[in-house]
């Protein structure tokens, strides 16, 4: 059976009214907004779409891990709903402001205590610091191959054929397992959870470590880059709007006014 | 004095432009005097262009050449990179965040144990700990974090493309020429490369583009980027789309302007029913000039507009491409 892990992150949720993006200067954070509940990173549901999708067309066990604090867990019960067969969360206050050295390092000493897994797959950055840095730096500590942004995995023999999204194009990469493969959106939509996977998911707990549990050295997880400002950029943008007496005519004065500013 | 190592690029047998960008930001880097910049260029191919290179501040060139060093194998950069960082001992490590750059600075950072500062649009020495002090765009461009590297031994920097202007370049500048012959064993490289499958975009390429020509989930069907090239192709640009529509699959990813998408810094950039949100913008804030047709007038796209258009396309847009074609 392939032993399958899917790292996620939770985060503030990116589609949320830009209105509501506020940061606290003197914690120099991104304040949770109001009622407006935190959601699994998307390209992390990709990866666990792509960890469903190996599971439909063979026998394989898919567990999720994640590291934060403040989890919601109606949210991160999500990929068991999917179909993901175990979720394990590391939790703690200490995990707040992790950078990614620190990540990994609780990442790696999360999967020794787990045991050994065939396939790591993670999504290809996260969407609130966006470094992309995480799982590259996993593959790097357990020496894995590393496949980057892929948008489609098939499982062959004992190895792994990716297809990797470039600029113009894909590129097609094999390798062995056990390897690291980061998941973008091109590889396609989340599915819904279904009924049965729903209640199948309720009657699951999950497996909730701190610190103490990972033996971690909490002075190693002191961000070594540190982050000094944190704003809201001010766009000093003027928009001019074109006005007409009705829809065509605006057309027609929107070409007029960039002629005039020898745009066209 | 320290050296500043940065890692050029090489597309197509010529030295790619993001090289001359990386030196540009380096010299941002610079604190003394004595300080020296080393650019290495890695390739199967070294371009005879590299003597260039002086004449935009290049003080050492590392020309690194072996047939395993083709685009696609990254474990083959990752073993000669490192090479090149012991041969010189850099404090500080410039990687520009293209395909490549991505994902070989991540894993040489995470080799060396040293932290790394992801898609930098500024850089500067901090006055008081005289160590590297980045500002980049963060929560998708919603939000400008600005870090500091603590106490490191070496300091490696992601910088965006298209972010810093190369310099004009003096005439017949020499430096220093390393040539490091590094072996590269084949059974180091553990992802194999099979084929690549290059989908080009109709037309002028997105990045080069002094015209794009946008739409987003506003234009509500694909059939409806009809308009939308035929504007482009009066306009002599390019057609550009949103992730939702290329997630829709009304266009191919290859179209798709954004954070994960193409970067792009045209000189006009007119967009058609995109809502504006940061993930978006991260790929067209340094357009020009932006042009909002949008039937929201609270859109965030018009706070980066220059002109905007509040109502519907529908009607918008067949008078505007009339007007426009008169005008020509």
């Amino acid at each position: 059976m392939l032993n399958i892990l899917v790292c996620i992150k939770q985060v503030i949720d990116p589609e949320m009214p830009s209105s509501a993006f506020s940061i606290n200067t003197s914690s120099k954070k991104v304040e949770e907004p109001d009622g407006i509940p935190p959601v699994i990173n998307g390209f992390c549901e990709n990866a666990v779409e792509a960890a469903l999708r190996i599971k439909d067309v063979s026998d394989a066990n898919i567990t999720i891990l994640s590291i934060g604090n403040k989890f919601v867990t109606e949210v991160m019960k999500k990929p068991l709903s999917m179909g993901a067969d175990e979720l394990i969360l590391i939790e703690g206050p200490e995990f707040e402001n992790l950078d990614p050295l620190s990540t990994v390092n609780v990442l790696r000493a999360a999967i020794q205590k787990l045991g050994s897994f065939d396939l790591i797959l993670c999504g290809r950055q996260a969407s609130d610091w966006d470094n992309a840095l995480v799982p590259l730096g996993l593959s790097e500590m357990l020496d894995f191959p590393c496949i980057t942004i892929g948008q489609k995995i098939e499982i062959v023999d004992q190895g792994l054929i990716v297809q990797r999204t470039l600029s113009n194009g894909y590129e097609i990469v094999e390798s062995s397992l056990p390897a690291l493969v980061t998941v973008t959106n091109e590889l396609g939509d989340p599915r819904y959870p279904n009924l049965k996977g729903i209640m199948a998911a309720s009657r699951k707990i999950p497996t909730i470590w701190n610190s103490k549990d990972l033996d971690l050295d909490l002075e190693t997880l002191i961000p070594k880059l540190k982050l000094i400002d944190l704003k809201i950029p001010i766009t000093d943008k003027q928009c001019e709007i074109i006005e007409g007496g009705d829809d065509e005519e605006t057309g027609r004065n929107l070409a007029l006014k960039l002629r005039e500013a020898k745009l066209i | 004095m320290a050296n500043i190592l940065l890692f050029g690029e090489v597309s197509d047998k010529e030295i790619s432009s993001i090289t001359y960008e990386l030196i540009s930001a380096a010299n941002k880097l610079k604190f003394n005097e004595d300080d020296k910049i080393v650019v290495a260029l890695l390739s199967e191919v070294i371009p005879e262009s590299y003597e260039n290179l002086f004449s935009y501040g290049a003080e050492t060139v590392c020309l690194v050449k072996n047939e395993l060093l083709s685009r696609s194998n990254t474990d083959a950069f990752i073993i000669a990179s490192k090479e090149v960082f012991d041969k010189f001992n850099p404090e500080i490590v410039l990687f520009a965040k293209t395909d490549l750059g991505r994902d070989v600075a991540p894993r040489l950072a995470f080799k060396l144990g040293v932290p790394v500062a992801q898609d930098c649009i500024d850089l500067g020495i901090d006055q008081d700990t005289k160590k590297v002090m980045v500002t980049r765009p963060v929560y998708g461009g919603s939000a400008i974090a600005t870090l500091v590297f603590e106490d490191v031994e070496t300091q490696i920097v992601i910088v965006r493309p298209k972010v810093f202007e190369p310099i004009t370049p003096t005439e017949n500048s020499k430096g220093e020429v390393v040539e490091l012959n590094i072996e590269l064993d084949e059974k180091l490289i553990k992802t194999k490369f099979i084929e690549e499958v290059v989908k080009e975009s109709e037309g002028i390429p997105l990045e080069s583009a002094k015209v794009v020509v946008a739409g987003g989930r506003g234009l509500g069907d694909a059939k409806n980027f009809d308009l939308l090239r035929e504007l482009a192709e009066i306009l002599g640009g390019a057609v550009g789309a949103s992730r939702a529509v290329c997630d829709a699959g009304w266009l191919d990813h290859e179209y798709q302007v954004g954070l994960t998408g193409k970067t792009i810094t045209p000189d006009l950039y007119i967009t058609v029913g995109i809502s504006g949100a940061s993930q978006h913008m991260a790929g067209c804030s340094s357009s020009k000039n932006i042009v909002a047709i949008n039937k929201d007038p609270n859109a965030n796209i018009f706070n980066s507009a220059n002109y905007g258009v509040v109502g519907d396309w529908n009607a918008i847009l067949p008078a505007f491409l009339e007007a426009v074609r008169e005008l020509n």
